[in-house]
């Protein structure tokens, strides 16, 4: 019998837990509100290497040795690794993966590559394909401004609606022990699509398609806001969580009281990063080096995780194409079932 | 890719309705540069580069002996020289944070948009990086300036 419930959701049978995790940051999320949490905070933007693609590389890999190393494990242990990141055809992930030497799927979600790991990482330790699968994604200020917009030192302004890149990457060491916090359901996005085309208001092009995510979970599982301690987004930053929850306010659902979303929490507002973060990284570190913190302390039960990626090229922009965006959205949970 | 819903994607009227609504309602809540400040920033930063221009200007008149035109091309040296110095160091991205236009328009914007897509491709080589990027943001300031200036010579040579 099938565990599907509803039309875009999974309630895994053998919910996997989240045995490791590690996460490295950047100077600027260093010196952040989270700074004290994170594993490794970096001195400069080139950890030591030649480029800032080399030092994007680097903590990708360093964060995947640090999960596999706090869990006990060896890199010979780890059955798949799943992971991505903003720069053209995934090179961060790729050359990472080359020198883990870990069975690889590579993915491309922009920022929702974290809970797009994570979803098909329990998936397949639910399925009994795997013992341990490890799931990361990084992003870089650097390699994404030079990819996406404007070089670094280039005078420009930035507009009010733009986002910060998180510096950083994240790791999380799935398996099948029987260790909290467990990933319990599994709600794939769609691609949502309504019109926005200017690149630099990310947020309200991501917002539909994290509202409809949640709103599929919500329906799916036949529970409300309610059910969740933290319902948490990865980049909307602060216009497009505004817009999140009007837009689910109009469905029906008032979530306002117990959202957050990671791009508003990494950096204070004195940070100058306008309508606040995004990137890869951004949920992967705020959620691995904060929320779980919380969750292992005990200050939250169940969340809902949802990575927000919108999926724009710097051709599709330019040829004033709109952008899709999509949301996966997991549950964290601290019991099994 | 046809994110206007018009091609072959089954879009029905509703849909399109609800995605309209949706780009208004963004369009009236985002939040908006402040123009007036911004205006302000940009005339008190500019202005001061045109006046340390200026300065430039009568020292090599008074003191070098130069005239109109020699005076004009030292002047652009120098600017364009402190536009190259402050994009190496880090500084006029700070500058124009603030300057918007106001740095951008001057000779020092234009040194600062050579410089700093030299100084970021040097990494991808000499060639298909710091040659082929370095007009990246110049390039369609040259074209178009350019262009404009033919079409205005070509008016003054018809109307002389």
């Amino acid at each position: 019998m099938s565990n599907r419930i509803g039309g875009q959701t999974i309630k895994l049978e053998n919910p996997p837990c989240i045995l490791s995790r590690a996460t490295i940051v950047g100077k600027k999320e260093g010196e952040g509100p989270l700074g004290e949490f994170f594993d490794v905070v970096l001195k400069d933007d080139y950890f030591g290497e030649k480029s800032w693609e080399k030092a994007e590389c680097r903590m990708f890999q360093e964060a995947a040795m640090l999960a596999i190393t706090k869990a006990g494990k060896q890199v010979q242990d780890i059955n798949y690794l799943f992971g991505g990141d903003l720069l053209n055809q995934i090179i961060t992930a790729n050359y990472a993966a080359r020198n883990l030497g870990i069975p690889f799927f590579g993915l491309y979600g922009a920022c929702s590559t974290l809970t797009e790991s994570m979803s098909l990482g329990a998936i397949t330790i639910s399925g009994r394909y795997a013992d341990l699968v490890l799931c990361a994604t990084s992003s870089h200020f650097c390699t994404a401004e030079r990819q996406f917009r404007y070089p670094l030192e280039m005078g420009a302004q930035r507009s009010p609606t733009a986002q910060w890149t998180v510096t950083g990457a994240g790791a999380f060491l799935l398996s099948n022990d029987d260790k909290p916090p467990y990933i319990t359901y599994i709600t794939t996005g769609k691609l949502i699509d309504y019109g926005i085309t200017d690149a630099n208001n990310m947020g309200a092009a991501m917002a539909p398609a994290a509202a409809a995510a949640i709103k599929a979970h919500f329906e799916d599982t036949q529970q409300g806001p309610d059910a969740y301690d933290l319902i948490v987004t990865g980049d909307l930053g602060s216009f497009g969580r505004d817009l999140a929850i009007d837009l689910l306010k109009k469905e029906g659902y008032d979530i306002a009281d117990r959202f957050i979303d990671c791009g508003c929490e990494i950096f204070s507002d004195d940070q100058d990063v306008h309508a606040g973060a995004s990137g890869c990284a951004c949920s992967a570190v705020v959620f691995g080096a904060h929320i779980l913190k919380n969750m292992e302390e005990g200050k939250y039960k169940r969340i809902l995780l949802l990575s927000t990626g919108a999926l724009l090229s710097t051709t599709s922009v330019q040829q004033g194409e709109s952008i899709p965006s999509i949301a996966h959205a997991v549950v964290i949970d601290m019991n099994r079932g | 890719m046809d994110g206007s819903g018009k091609g072959f994607m089954l879009m029905d009227v509703r849909q399109e309705k609800i995605k309209k609504e949706y780009q208004i309602y963004v369009k009236r809540k985002m939040p908006k540069s402040n123009l007036i400040r911004d205006c302000i920033m940009a005339f008190f930063i500019g202005g001061l580069i045109c006046t340390i221009g200026q300065f430039i200007n009568n020292v090599a008149k008074t003191f070098f002996q130069l005239n109109i035109e020699e005076a004009s091309a030292f002047t652009s040296i120098i600017l364009i020289f402190l536009g190259a110095l402050l994009t190496g160091m880090g500084v006029y991205d700070d500058i124009g944070k603030y300057g918007g236009a106001g740095s951008v328009v001057p000779i020092t914007g234009f040194a600062n948009s050579i410089v700093s897509p030299a100084m970021e491709f040097k990494r991808e080589g000499y060639v298909f990086g710091v040659g082929a990027k370095l007009f990246s943001i110049a390039g369609p300031v040259l074209i178009y300036g350019i262009s404009t200036s033919v079409l205005v010579g070509l008016i003054y040579f018809f109307i002389k």
